[in-house]
Parts: C-alpha cells; sequence; structure tokens
C-alpha cells in the first residue's frame, strides 16, 4: 500500500498534472488552429465587451431567465461549482502536501468547512443523478457516459471524505481518492468535464454575436 | 422516457423528401456526411458536440417542446440526438430512413430561432448544428418539396416566387397608377440611380400582397424620401436558399440584391416587413460572400418607421383605436434588437400596447419561420400544433384587452394567421405599415 | 471608348434653362443627359396617364400611357421604354417602334454606339428584340440577358422546357439553356445565369449549373471539363478565344481560364474581373481576406484593403492604371493602383481616366450636393445633380454636365484650370 502510495503521489501525480495541463493546452489550441484554419471569420465578430457582458450574466446565480426558471438546480449548480475548485485547492491537506514537495502553501479551509463542502459536491452528484433519471428532456439525451462523468466527479469527494473521515480502510481510500483524484485530472481535457476549458469560450462567441452583430440580450 | 406524444410525421406525403431518399445508397450518404462534417465545418461544431454536457436547460427554450407537453424529441438537444448525434456516432453509416426522419425534424421541427442559444448556459447554438443538418440534407437531394421548390424560383428567377422579369415592374406600375388615384403624383421611382434608398421586399408581395407595395409607395411619399426600386433582378431580399443548406444560391441571391443596390448608388437599402430576409442580408448572406458586415446598411422597416416618426416626416392623424399586442419576431428582434425601436413605432402610431409574454428576446417563435412554412401544407399542422404555446400566449394577451395582433414579418404573419384560426384564438393580424398607412397624415 | 471627335471641345460653357418645365407639366422626373451634354431630357406627366418627354424645353411629338426607363443612346439618341394602349414598346427620340409587345423591360445599350435591346414578353412567351427586331423564338421564361459590345448580338437565358412550379424533380433534369440571337443550345442545364457574348459578336458563355451541386463555365453549350462549388461571371478576351471566371474550389475563390486555374491564390471572395484593353492583364475585385476588400491585378491584390467594400474597378484606356471605389463605414473612396485620394466622399462613381492615363476625374457626392473631382481636387462646380465627367480626345479638357438652381450647364474646362 505505501509503495502505491508513493506512485500515485509520485509519477502518476506528475502524469496526471501533465495530462491536464498539456492536455488542456492542446484542445485549447487545437480549437483555436481549427478556427484559424476553417473558420477565421469567427474572429472578426469577437467582442471584448460583449464576451464578457454575456460570460458575467451567465456565472452570476439568478442573473439569467433560464436561472430563475430553475431556481433549485440554480443553487445546487453554483455550489457545487463552487465547492468543486475550492475545496481541492484550499484543502489543508492538500497544501500540507504541497508545502512538503515545493515548500509553498497558502491560506486553507477550516476542515470542518471542507467538510461541509465536500458533501455539497457530493450531494450535488445525487441531485444531478436524480435530475438524469427522472427528468425525461434530460433523460432522453443521456448516454453512458453521462454516468461515467458524473461517477468520475463524486469519485476523489467521496473517497476524500472517507478517508479524512478514516472510516473503513484508511490506506485503501487515501489511495483510491488520490488515484481518482488523478482520473478526474486526465479526464477533463478529454471528456465532456471539457466544457471547463471550452464553455468561456462558446458563451464569449455567442455573447459577441448577440451583443455586437444582433444588439441583442443572450440570457 | 415519458409517454409522448405521437409526432405526427407525414409519412409519403412529401415527393421531395421521398423521391430523393428513393435514391440514396449507404455510400453516398456517407460521403455526403463526412463531406460536409470535414471541409464545411470546424470548431463551432466540433466544440459545441464537445462541450454540451447534455443538461436538457435548453429545452424549455423550445415552442415545439412546450407544445408538444414536454415531450424530449422535441427538446432542442433532443432534436440534436436524433440528427447530429447519430450521424456524428455512426460516422455517416446511417440508413435512408435516418436521412428521411433528419430531414423532416430539421426542416419543419425547428424554427433555428435560436431561442435556445439563450437558454443554454454554454450559448450552444443548436439552431447552428440544425443548419448543417440541413446542408447534409440539401447535399443528398431529400429537402422537402416545397422549400425546395422555392430555392429553384430563387435560382432562376432570383425571387421566391416565380415572379416573372415583366410581371416585377408591371405589377409596381400597376401600384403606382392606383397610389396615383389616391396622390396624384405619387411615383415608384424605378432604376433611380443615386436615389438616397433603394426599397426591396419579398416575392410575396408582388404576387399576393401588392397592397403592402402600395402602403409603402404612400409612406415614402409622404415622408418625401428620395428612393428608387429596381426594375431587374435584385428586387427581392428574401432567401429561403439560406434555410435549405443551398449556401451557393443563398450567396448568389445576396449578391444580386447588394450589387443592384450598389448599381443603383443608394446609401442604405430599406425593406419591408420581414424577418427572415432582414436575417440573410443582415446576417447570413454576408457573411458567405465575405462581407463582414452588410456593405451597403440595410435597414428593417421598423427600424426606417422608427425614423420617419422620430423626424416628424410622418405625423399620425388620429392613433388606431383599437388595443394591441405585438409579436417580436425572432430575426429581428433576437436577431437584430429592433424591439425597443417597435414598441416606439406601436406606441406612436396605436392608442394602447398590450404586452404579451415572455415578450422581446424572449418572445415565442411564430413556428413559420426558419423556412418551416416553406415546406408547405404537408407541415401545416406540424407547425401549428408544434406551437400550441403561442396561442396561450396570444390568449392571455388577449383576455388582457388585446383586440389586433401586430406582426412586422411576413413568415410570422402567415404562421400567426394559421395559429390564430386553428385555436379561434380571435384576434385580427396586421403588419405595422398597415396600421401606419391607415393613421398617418395624407396630404 | 466613347468617340468624342465631332463633340464641341470649345473652352466654355452653354446653359438649358429647366426652370419653366415644373410649371409646365403635372410633374417632372429625374433629368438624363445626352454624353455630348448637349441635351437634357426628362419624362413629364402631361395629364392623366398621359405622359411626355421634355427634351432642351421641346416635347416629344405625342404622349404615351406610360413612359419610363428614359436614356440617352451614345450616339446621343433618346430611348425610352412607352406604352401605348396596352401595348409596350421602345421609342426612340419620340418614334416607337414599329412592333408592339406585350411588355418590354431590361433595356440593355449598346456601349459606344446607337443600338439597343430589350426583353420581350409577347402572349406570355419571352424572347428579345433588338431595334425594334424580336427574336424568330419565343421561350417560356427568359431571366438573363446580354448584348454583345458592338451592340448587334443579343443573347438570354431560357428556359428550354416546361416545367410548372412545384416540379422540383424535372427542373433538376434541366430545363434552362442559352440562347445567341434567339437559337438555343441544344444542351440543357439547372441554371444559367451571368451570360456573355464575345467581343465579336460569334460566341456566347455563361454560368451554368448541371445540378444542384455542380457549377461551371459553358462556352457555345459546351462545358469546361472541370466542375467547381460555385462559378462567377465568365469574361471574354478582348481578342483572343479565351474565357476567364472565378471558380470556387475547398470554400475558396480562385480565376480560372478556359477549365485551368490561372490565379492559383486562393481569395474569399474574387469577382468582376476584367481585361485591361489590350487583354495582356486582368483586374479584379477581391477579398484577400475575411471583410477585407480590394483589387488584385494578375493575380496580385493592392496592399491597402478597405473594410465594406469594393466596386466599379476600370482599366486606364491604355490599360496601365486601375482605378476603383472602396467604402468603408459610410465613407467612398476614389482609388487609384491602391492608393485612395485624401477626400472622401459620401457617394462616388466610376474613375474616369483621360486617354493616356494621367488624369483621373470622377462624379461624386457630398453633403446632398454633387460636383467632379479631378486627381483628389474638388472642382468648383457644386451642384443639385451632375453627370459622369468626359475627357476629351486629346485629354487636356473635361467636360462637365451638371444642374444648379434648375439650369443645366454644360462646361468645357482645360484640364489645368479644372480646380480654379
Amino acid at each position: 500500500m505505501h509503495e502505491l502510495y508513493g506512485l500515485l503521489t509520485g509519477p502518476l501525480a506528475w502524469a496526471a498534472f501533465f495530462v491536464f495541463i498539456g492536455g488542456s493546452l492542446y484542445r485549447l489550441a487545437t480549437m483555436l488552429i481549427l478556427v484559424h484554419k476553417k473558420e477565421k471569420f469567427i474572429f472578426t465578430y469577437m467582442s471584448w465587451k460583449y464576451s464578457f457582458r454575456s460570460i458575467f450574466h451567465w456565472i452570476i446565480p439568478f442573473a439569467t431567465t433560464n436561472w430563475k426558471k430553475h431556481p433549485v438546480l440554480t443553487i445546487v449548480t453554483f455550489a457545487f461549482h463552487i465547492c468543486l475548485f475550492l475545496t481541492p485547492l484550499f484543502l489543508l491537506a492538500h497544501i500540507v502536501l504541497w508545502d512538503e514537495a515545493w515548500h509553498i502553501s497558502w491560506w486553507s479551509l477550516p476542515d470542518s468547512l471542507a467538510d461541509m463542502m465536500t458533501l455539497v459536491v457530493v450531494g450535488a452528484c445525487v441531485f444531478y443523478l436524480i435530475r438524469r433519471i427522472s427528468l425525461p428532456e434530460v433523460q432522453y439525451v443521456t448516454s453512458a457516459s453521462d454516468y461515467v462523468i458524473l461517477l468520475i466527479v463524486a469519485a476523489p469527494f467521496v473517497t476524500g471524505f472517507i478517508a479524512y473521515h478514516q472510516w473503513l480502510n484508511y490506506p485503501l481510500f487515501l489511495n483510491l481518492h488520490i488515484l481518482s483524484g488523478e482520473i478526474m485530472l486526465v479526464a477533463i481535457p478529454f471528456t465532456r468535464l471539457s466544457h471547463m476549458i471550452f464553455s468561456p469560450f462558446t458563451r464569449a462567441y455567442m455573447g459577441s454575436e448577440f451583443g455586437a452583430v444582433r444588439h441583442a440580450k443572450d440570457w | 422516457m415519458t409517454e409522448a406524444a405521437k409526432k405526427e410525421t407525414p409519412k409519403g406525403l412529401d415527393q421531395g423528401i421521398e423521391v430523393g431518399a428513393s435514391s440514396l445508397t449507404g455510400e453516398k450518404i456517407e460521403g455526403v456526411i463526412k463531406s460536409v462534417l470535414d471541409n464545411e465545418t470546424g470548431a463551432r461544431l466540433k466544440t459545441y458536440v464537445d462541450t454540451c454536457i447534455h443538461c436538457g436547460l435548453c429545452s424549455e427554450a423550445c415552442h415545439y417542446y412546450l407544445s408538444h407537453d414536454n415531450d424530449p424529441r422535441y427538446s432542442p438537444v433532443g432534436k440534436v440526438k436524433q440528427t447530429m448525434w447519430e450521424m456524428l456516432r455512426k460516422k455517416g453509416k446511417v440508413s435512408p430512413e435516418f436521412i428521411k426522419k433528419a430531414a423532416v425534424i430539421s426542416h419543419t421541427e425547428c424554427n433555428l430561432c435560436k431561442r435556445c442559444a439563450m437558454y443554454c448556459p454554454f450559448g450552444i447554438d443548436i439552431a447552428y448544428i440544425m443548419s448543417v443538418v440541413r446542408r447534409i440534407i440539401h447535399r443528398l437531394g431529400v429537402t422537402p418539396l416545397y422549400i425546395q421548390d422555392t430555392a429553384h424560383s430563387h435560382a432562376v428567377t432570383m425571387n421566391q416566387m416565380w415572379v416573372k422579369g415583366d410581371e416585377w415592374p408591371d405589377t409596381l406600375q400597376w401600384q403606382e397608377e392606383e397610389a396615383q388615384d389616391e396622390i396624384p403624383c405619387l411615383r415608384i421611382p424605378l432604376d433611380k440611380e443615386g436615389a438616397d434608398i433603394m426599397y426591396s421586399v419579398i416575392a410575396p408581395e408582388p404576387k399576393f400582397q401588392a397592397q403592402l407595395i402600395y402602403q409603402a409607395a404612400v409612406i415614402m411619399d409622404v415622408a418625401g424620401v428620395n428612393w428608387t426600386m429596381p426594375s431587374g433582378i435584385g428586387w427581392d431580399n428574401s432567401d429561403m436558399a439560406m434555410f435549405t443548406g443551398d449556401n451557393e444560391l443563398m450567396g448568389r441571391i445576396k449578391r444580386t440584391h447588394y450589387e443592384t443596390a450598389s448599381r443603383l448608388k443608394v446609401k442604405r437599402i430599406v425593406m419591408g416587413e420581414c424577418g427572415h430576409a432582414f436575417r440573410s442580408v443582415y446576417d447570413m448572406g454576408n457573411r458567405w460572400l465575405g462581407w463582414r458586415e452588410p456593405p451597403i446598411p440595410i435597414v428593417h422597416a421598423i427600424d426606417f418607421y422608427y425614423e420617419l416618426i422620430k423626424s416628424g416626416k410622418i405625423k399620425i392623424a388620429k392613433k388606431y383605436d383599437q388595443p394591441v399586442t405585438l409579436h417580436d419576431p425572432c430575426n429581428v428582434v433576437r436577431g437584430g434588437g429592433l424591439h425597443e425601436k417597435a414598441r416606439y413605432v406601436i406606441r406612436a402610431i396605436c392608442e394602447e400596447l398590450i404586452e404579451m409574454h415572455p415578450n422581446r428576446e424572449h418572445n415565442y417563435c411564430c413556428a413559420a419561420g426558419g423556412g418551416v412554412i416553406n415546406c408547405g401544407p404537408p407541415y401545416k399542422m406540424t407547425r401549428v400544433h408544434g406551437n400550441k404555446i403561442k396561442a396561450e400566449q396570444l390568449f392571455a394577451a388577449k383576455a388582457k384587452g388585446a383586440k389586433t395582433l401586430v406582426t412586422p414579418c411576413h413568415n410570422c404573419h402567415s404562421g400567426l394567421e394559421d395559429i390564430v384560426h386553428h385555436y379561434e384564438v380571435g384576434l385580427g393580424l396586421k403588419f405595422i405599415s398597415d396600421i401606419l398607412y391607415e393613421v398617418m397624415e395624407k396630404p | 471608348m466613347i468617340d468624342g471627335k465631332a463633340w464641341d471641345w470649345e473652352t466654355g460653357q452653354k446653359k438649358i434653362p429647366m426652370s419653366d418645365w415644373r410649371g409646365r407639366f403635372g410633374w417632372v422626373e429625374e433629368p438624363y443627359v445626352s454624353l455630348d451634354g448637349e441635351k437634357v431630357a426628362a419624362i413629364v406627366n402631361t395629364g392623366e396617364e398621359a405622359f411626355n418627354v421634355c427634351v432642351n424645353g421641346d416635347t416629344w411629338e405625342r404622349d404615351f400611357d406610360k413612359i419610363w426607363h428614359l436614356r440617352f443612346l451614345p450616339d446621343g439618341c433618346l430611348t425610352a421604354l412607352v406604352s401605348d394602349l396596352g401595348e409596350w414598346t421602345v421609342a426612340v427620340d419620340g418614334s416607337p417602334w414599329q412592333n408592339m409587345f406585350g411588355y418590354v423591360w431590361n433595356p440593355l445599350y449598346s456601349r459606344n454606339n446607337g443600338h439597343m435591346a430589350v426583353a420581350v414578353q409577347q402572349d406570355m412567351r419571352y424572347c428579345m428584340a433588338l431595334d425594334g427586331k424580336a427574336w424568330n423564338e419565343t421561350y417560356a421564361n427568359i431571366t438573363y440577358f446580354a448584348l454583345s459590345g458592338c451592340g448587334t448580338k443579343t443573347a438570354g437565358a431560357v428556359q428550354v422546357v416546361d416545367a410548372d412550379s412545384g416540379e422540383i424533380h424535372k427542373f433538376k433534369q434541366g430545363t434552362f439553356s442559352a440562347a445567341l440571337q434567339g437559337k438555343a443550345w441544344d444542351t440543357t442545364f439547372v441554371n444559367v445565369w451571368n451570360l456573355t457574348i464575345s467581343p465579336d459578336g460569334e460566341h456566347l458563355a455563361a454560368e451554368v449549373r448541371q445540378s444542384l451541386y455542380d457549377y461551371t463555365i459553358a462556352v457555345d453549350g459546351q462545358t469546361w471539363d472541370r466542375v467547381y462549388t460555385c462559378v462567377w461571371e465568365p469574361v471574354f478576351h478582348p481578342t483572343k478565344h479565351h474565357v476567364v471566371a472565378p471558380v470556387r474550389k475547398g470554400g475558396y475563390w480562385m480565376l480560372a481560364q478556359d477549365g485551368e486555374i490561372l490565379w492559383d491564390r486562393p481569395f474569399v471572395q474574387l469577382w468582376h474581373q476584367m481585361f485591361s484593353p489590350d487583354g495582356d492583364r486582368i483586374a479584379a475585385v477581391v477579398a484577400p481576406g475575411y471583410g477585407r476588400w480590394t483589387v488584385a491585378i494578375d493575380g496580385l491584390p493592392w496592399k491597402q484593403s478597405f473594410k465594406d467594400m469594393v466596386t466599379d474597378a476600370v482599366f486606364s484606356p491604355n490599360g496601365k492604371r486601375v482605378g476603383a471605389l472602396a467604402k468603408e463605414d459610410r465613407s467612398w473612396y476614389v482609388v487609384l493602383d491602391g492608393v485612395p485620394w485624401s477626400n472622401t466622399f459620401d457617394m462616388a462613381w466610376q474613375p474616369v481616366f483621360s486617354p493616356d492615363g494621367e488624369h483621373v476625374a470622377a462624379k461624386i457626392e457630398k453633403n446632398g450636393k454633387f460636383a467632379v473631382a479631378l486627381d483628389d481636387h474638388l472642382g468648383p462646380h457644386i451642384c443639385d445633380a451632375a453627370w459622369d465627367p468626359i475627357f476629351s480626345p486629346e485629354g487636356d479638357k473635361i467636360l462637365l454636365r451638371f444642374i444648379e438652381d434648375n439650369t443645366y450647364y454644360r462646361r468645357v474646362v482645360p484640364v489645368g484650370e479644372f480646380a480654379r
């Protein structure tokens, strides 16, 4: 188990971050090259003003018609994404690892709060799962990969939670936690989790088209 | 999946689809799909498909979905699933039956109204994806008959109604004569080089609604506008080729329109109350030709009336006294931001405007636009049943007192006529120019 | 090139008052001026459904029920489309052609003499008529029209197979062809567009669509060997039997000659190609990038490009220079050999070169008034209406034709004194 831990926190962690960052850059670059090659006109319509006008509306809860139409989903979605990003970044246990390896550290979340935020992420995943199964319009467009993605996202949080509380087999869950976290990092550029990379661009493009060309709102 | 309402796909009624599909082979289908996807699409399609997280949040944007009791097959993403996703997943290896279904979905169950683009958190342009499907359908020769015939009319005559070369100037001269009974010195100046404005219309006007040309001539005359109309091709600003995916023909039609205006040395083109034509000249056709923006400014009738009223060139004698409600056409409101100007005009010419809800950018589409009404009688009920929600919206406006429904767009006008009739909504339909002509001060 | 040798090139001014016209007639339509500047004319209303033409103050001998499309021919004859008792024809200097038709429209004028053609509808059949004589053949429809440069041959895109609207599958088999002097090609196409007749009047070329997807150029009914995703209007070489046309491949436009790529540099757009008078050079309006417009000569675009559009490109008579108009936002530029004039205008007309190409003049509009600009200098004659300036055959004088305060002026000014 200890060797495995060494592997997971050593070479595999390196690999995961490499694939995550390299893969994201690669996806971004290929998208931009493709625009340049085949749809160059898109660049001419991009507008900073309207890109941000659109992005701001959509990253503020209840600032758009559709967010307002789905209050529960909106709250869950914003809570989910905020916790999804902040918890791993500001978890004390993670920062300790950075400190040990690189002697860098930063402000950390109180553990009890991090615990709550983890539950928010897991709870949101359950919410998404139920939504996927029970809402016909979501169920209709759901494929196996959607469940897999949900699992990929939930796994590091579930295992991390179990490991933190030292339930069941701690070393096993610690390793599972690290592994699932690495799987998620690797999956981001190459699954539909890539909406993390692309959505600012699709939003900005639509915002530019609506704002600068169509003189209309897109929210 | 819910017990979905039965889809009334007209089977075997459409000879455009049936005959076209009868000569399809797997090889041909695969070849065309690959060719379109590889050569004609790029980062947009790929990124949209990769980014969509299948959340279904676009569903409630679609009037078809809402009108079919939330049947997921009518949701925007549901329509993508039934068409583009399948083509991508099977790498083009789909059957002729699938293509027939894709033709019906993309051509008659989506108005390309882009309302869903406002509901997708990522701003995924599903109308664009459906346009790519239509492009594939076009390349396979399976386009519905009526709209294909319209495209053929465009190709031959550069207008959408097979109006022949002589019929057009003859109609203008006839309307000029008619209008001279009312205003003796009124002219419809043909081919007047150097006029400020070229006025362009869509072919149903000379074909069936010549009074609209008459009204426009009176408005121009009273406002003292230095205007002209071309006597040859280029007078029709409509473009159904844009909706059949025949992009080359779309470009040809737009080139003809703009070069006619350029030859006449006008500074602006003013167009009648049409939505899709506005989209074609303002946003779509120009791009295919390499014009980032319309090379000659194009002014929609709403904008033009706004200008005439605001500047005092047209004065109102007595406002229209029936309460009206305003339908915001997708292509000029979500597509051109003319909603506040439309309200300014309506308030200037009508005693009372009763808003329907939702409105402005969020208004429900008429279900006729995007070429759907041009697919003809076989799909009339597809549109009418697919827009029950519009009838409910209109009933609500009527309950608040509206008597007249103003629709500054030809397709909206015809589509809403069918809805008003079928659901017995009991609202009268008018273009803005109908009312403006009626209430303006005339000599 | 118009032969102006016989015109009055004495420096000076002639005036034709028009101020009383409005009082004499119900209304006066927009005026037209002959190339030599000696005549000014307008359609006038003389009563209920009665129209005439007023030329230098005198009307034609008789009224017509309707008159439209008044234009001068290069030889000075004044033509219009006229109707009499429900029938239509062309009147030249007041005399109608002997033949009357159901309708006539789309007049075409020869470039440097006195020929004129129109499209004709008679009993719902269609053809063309040249100088009063209609084709022997008539067709179910006629859509695009051409008159040869010499003015002696006409051509049209004609429907040779009857197909009703709605017969989409029959239509796709090809129902259109092109007819030169009324004689249609043996081949049919789905569509035939933008015809052009060779300088000798013997050959006819057109854009054709062989299916809904395959475009090419047909010359005398024979298509080029290759098909393209789109093509634009073909043009004949002035002396050799070559045809060049823009063709679209892989989403870009190139210039092809007789089916072979001539300019291999791809453009976002390429059209309005033209040969220099001697046929040695080709210029075309191009978009080197999306939303950027300029002129390319022999495949090489000018360095400067413009945002909105470029139009009215033209070679100087000696073929050495190229002028064009460019538009950015609401301003029009006159551009010569890639360099815009410093003056901008609300509207500009095609640049006119002196015979040696040294001077360039253009009619322009600014603040609602018209003028002529010469070599980037605005002339002193700001007026209510103006016509294109014309250089004398020696190039030392310029003929100005304009209206100011209801008076028509014909003024001949030495080029050197223009700006004074």
